[in-house]
């Protein structure tokens, strides 16, 4: 292999995937980009995942512990109140004891009733935390195991701009990337857009579970209850993009085309508790108006009709294409090619691999400079990658991702995680004190010369290299080589 | 590798070790004599420069060699007397103060058989035990609790190396178990580690130079006396960022010497302190390695006062893979050298001198014209602790724990 050809196997899998691993730059060949368009056609499944729960089963299993919580807490307490009476002082006792003393003593029993509720409930553990680390671990060891990662990357895109919080649902949340996500993200983007906005997880995340039509039969009886957040966020992030041209009218109309998209409560049904259902008693009867045209249809196809001419609208295709570029290229990408990924986007009615494709194929990815910070979740893999290590500890791994601001699956807002260096940059400081922890933890069994020889082809800049060999340990030349520029920009 | 902040149960060590070997409570010989001897070894990484630590203010050629660098015992702070020849940095009176009591010896002009300047292949050669670099499956130490093993009496819960890091350090690397404690405090990314990364971005990457300069600065701003605190008007208070290597090189250590303290805890131990490297501003009775040698001198405080009673039938040997130049480079600092100081501490020791066939310091007589010139073999200093204090035998010590090395003879007399 030519040193050029190892340098843009490099750029490839900085830019595009995972980051080198063992291995890598051999299994890229000497055509890149044929290798990460080669990539697209593997299937995108998470075989290990086969045994987790559905996002239904999850969000059943967690109303189920806090049913049995509440019940356990209840009963505590009134065992606790039970006993009290029973070792009550007698009626004789208490003439001799002071008011005062007896007010005190109600209040004592109050506390330790409340406690003991407080016991009760707590024996039983919310079972959403295992599920959020397991999921966790098996999409980080994807990436990690991923010969190239352009895949991974992909589905990591789309998460953070289809991102619900774990903050508020936190069960769901791997199952959600792997059912909504993950199975159509080399897919078409109405499959994508349809899959995600249907999703229990984004219903409740987007508060529709309640969004009710003033004219439905549950808004007369309860006297109304529009939530325009779900509405507008498709809009606003999910499709159009923000100040695309749509009005609040268009908000208010879609929020009611997309009444009666919620779930089965989950304690309501144990095999489908926690699934999608279209509730026709919350939907607003009749037809809208979005966007300029008329939507006649009565039921779910009326949302479903919507989000199809907004996954075909042409400010879908630019703010898709805009959004896809910032990520992988540059902060300002190319308009060039920007424009190229909108028009496939639109020539193949929102073929995202085609739009891959076309991305990875294009000079213009590959000419910007190395000017993109990594996000952390990234940078940390990309680190973890140059070892071969390709199991993690999530507990570690989460802890590193929010003391590094990208907690995994809770983003602050719907918008998801920013893509450009300012919101990234003044956190790299704190990314020194995660090297020099990881460097101390694997210095036993990772060689910093190793790495940029047979990892990076020593395709990498010769002051890291000499920063590395002058380095006093191998624990500093890790985090040297782990901080060096070549491993934060790509 | 877990986060263990206790004394791990018999479980924990088997899982830890993949297999348990059992070797008797104390060696058998020493038990034999009624003893129960402790050793554990710090290596210095990133090579301590030898006479910045202990100077031989009594050589002729010495300030000409260092000039205003050079440790002096009328200095601004004195350097602290040895002898009539050798002084200490005034960073460390707690160990002026073991070698006033004989508690304390000092090998100078010493070096491992390594002669090349690669950190990395110099800390495997001083690890490994091993001539040449590049054979890092187990270190001297653990190959020296094997030979002891050998004809013990089985207590599975008897003595074991303990490693403190959440590496476990070459050294003490190897077939016998070793456990390993991990400390609670983390060690920052060192000032020096900083510097250089700052260096490197200033080369490479100008944005990520100035978010790296701005977070040095805030570290120091915060780590700066508040409004409230009784202000030091100390000329050598140490920097902020040397606050938390002290409390680390403290914690450290005295962790390990409570382990090794322990009637039913190990025996030998292992650690490493990093920071060394001291290429740029050095420094010499104030600045980078008076903060480290004060930390490390905390550190041998945490050590005598954990270890209690068993401090008494304690040694410790400090070492590092090699010197740094003799001479001042050109950005007031020393770059990697050859021959340099060794510490022994312990109340096992029979000290109070420094030990060195002192090579000189004229152009002719440094090495290569450039290190002080190793006189001793670190090999027959750490055979004679092994054969004196832990009983390994001779011969197990020059094929097994330090192999081809039957030409170094262990040095007699360092063991009370």
């Amino acid at each position: 292999m030519s040193n050029s050809a190892k340098a843009e196997a490099v750029l490839a899998l900085h830019r595009f995937g995972m980051g080198p691993r063992p291995g890598s730059i051999a299994a890229l060949g000497s055509d890149p980009r044929a290798a990460l368009i080669a990539e697209l056609d593997r299937p995108l499944v998470l075989a290990a995942a086969a045994s987790l729960p559905s996002s239904a089963k999850a969000y059943r299993t967690v109303a189920d512990a806090n049913a049995r919580r509440t019940a356990r807490a209840k009963q505590a307490q009134q065992q606790a109140k039970k006993q009290q009476m029973a070792s009550a002082p007698t009626a004789a006792d208490d003439q001799a004891q002071p008011q005062l003393q007896t007010q005190g003593q109600a209040g004592q029993e109050k506390d330790a009733a409340e406690m003991a509720a407080k016991q009760a409930a707590d024996a039983i553990p919310d079972p959403g935390r295992p599920m959020y680390l397991q999921e966790a671990k098996l999409r980080t060891e994807a990436a990690l195991a991923a010969d190239i990662g352009f895949a991974e990357r992909l589905v990591w895109f789309w998460s953070n701009h289809f991102c619900i919080s774990a903050n508020r649902i936190q069960s769901m949340s791997g199952a959600y990337e792997r059912e909504a996500v993950r199975a159509n993200a080399l897919g078409r983007f109405v499959d994508l857009l349809l899959a995600v906005e249907g999703h229990p997880a984004m219903l409740f995340y987007l508060d529709n579970l309640g969004s009710m039509g003033a004219n439905s039969t549950a808004g007369i009886n309860r006297s109304s209850g529009l939530n325009e957040n779900f509405a507008r966020e498709i809009m606003e992030l999910h499709t159009l993009g923000v100040r695309s041209g749509y009005t609040q009218d268009d908000v208010i109309s879609f929020a009611n085309v997309m009444t009666g998209w919620t779930l089965v409560p989950p304690g309501a049904d144990p095999q489908h508790g926690g699934e999608f259902t279209f509730n026709p008693r919350l939907h607003e009867p009749g037809g809208q108006t979005v966007l300029g045209k008329r939507y006649e249809q009565e039921d779910v196809e009326q949302g479903r009709a919507v989000l199809r001419d907004l996954a075909a609208h042409p400010a879908t295709a630019t703010h898709v294409a805009t959004k896809l570029a910032r990520h992988f290229v540059a902060d300002e990408p190319p308009p060039a090619l920007v424009e190229q990924m909108a028009k496939v986007f639109r020539d193949t009615e929102g073929d995202l691999k085609q739009v891959a494709t076309l991305m990875v194929s294009s000079d213009e990815a590959w000419r910007a400079p190395p000017s993109k910070l990594k996000r952390p979740g990234e940078w940390v893999v990309g680190m973890v990658r140059a070892t071969g290590i390709t199991q993690v500890d999530p507990v570690l791994y989460t802890g590193g991702q929010q003391l590094l601001g990208e907690p995994l699956w809770r983003p602050p807002a719907p918008k998801g995680y920013p893509d450009d260096e300012a919101s990234w940059i003044d956190g790299v400081g704190r990314r020194l004190d995660v090297a020099n922890n990881f460097a101390e933890r694997i210095t036993g069994m990772a060689d910093p010369q190793a790495i940029i020889e047979d990892v990076l082809a020593s395709q990498i800049a010769p002051e890291v290299k000499q920063a590395v060999g002058r380095a006093e340990s191998r624990q500093q030349a890790l985090a040297l080589l782990f901080m060096s520029a070549d491993f934060q920009r790509r | 590798m877990g986060f263990v902040d206790h004394l791990p149960t018999r479980r924990e060590l088997l899982v830890g070790s993949g297999a348990l070997f059992a070797w008797s409570q104390m060696p058998r010989i020493a038990r034999a004599e009624g003893r129960d001897p402790r050793l554990l070894v710090i290596v210095l990484r990133g090579a301590l420069d030898g006479l910045g630590a202990v100077a031989p203010v009594g050589d002729p050629d010495w300030i000409s060699l260092r000039g205003d660098r050079a440790l002096v015992l009328d200095g601004k702070p004195p350097a602290l007397p040895l002898d009539a020849f050798f002084a200490l940095n005034p960073a460390m009176p707690n160990l002026h103060r073991l070698y006033k009591s004989g508690k304390a010896a000092i090998v100078h002009a010493v070096a491992t058989p390594y002669r090349e300047r690669s950190h990395f292949d110099g800390q495997d050669v001083l690890e490994s035990g091993l001539v040449k670099p590049g054979m890092t499956s187990s270190g001297w130490l653990n190959r020296a609790l094997l030979a002891l093993e050998s004809g013990g009496r089985v207590d599975p819960r008897g003595s074991r190396a303990l490693g403190i890091g959440s590496v476990t350090p070459l050294v003490v690397r190897g077939s016998a178990p070793v456990m390993t404690w991990v400390p609670q405090k983390l060690l920052p990314a060192s000032e020096d580690t900083q510097s250089r990364l700052l260096d490197l971005y200033q080369h490479t990457d100008p944005k990520l130079a100035t978010v790296l300069q701005a977070r040095m600065k805030l570290a120091s701003l915060s780590g700066a006396p508040s409004a409230g605190d009784v202000m030091s008007d100390d000329p050598t208070l140490a920097p902020p960022g040397i606050a938390r290597v002290r409390a680390y090189f403290a914690d450290a250590a005295g962790t390990a010497a409570r382990y090794l303290a322990k009637p039913d805890g190990p025996r030998v131990g292992a650690m490493g302190f990093v920071g060394w490297d001291t290429h740029i501003a050095e420094g010499a009775a104030s600045g980078q390695l008076y903060n480290l040698l004060g930390a490390l001198d905390g550190a041998f405080a945490a050590i005598e006062s954990n270890m209690g009673e068993a401090w008494g039938e304690t040694v410790v040997a400090v070492v590092t893979e090699f010197g740094r130049t003799a001479r001042i480079n050109g950005t007031q600092g020393t770059d990697h050298g050859t021959g340099t100081v060794a510490f022994l501490i312990g109340g096992g020791l029979a000290g109070g001198r420094v030990i060195a066939d002192w090579p000189g310091l004229k152009p002719a007589q440094l090495f290569e014209d450039r290190d002080l010139k190793p006189t001793t073999d670190l090999r027959a200093v750490l055979k004679g602790l092994l054969r004196d204090h832990l009983r390994v035998e001779e011969k197990v010590l020059a094929d097994a724990v330090f192999p081809g090395s039957a030409d170094v003879k262990p040095m007699g007399g360092l063991v009370a």
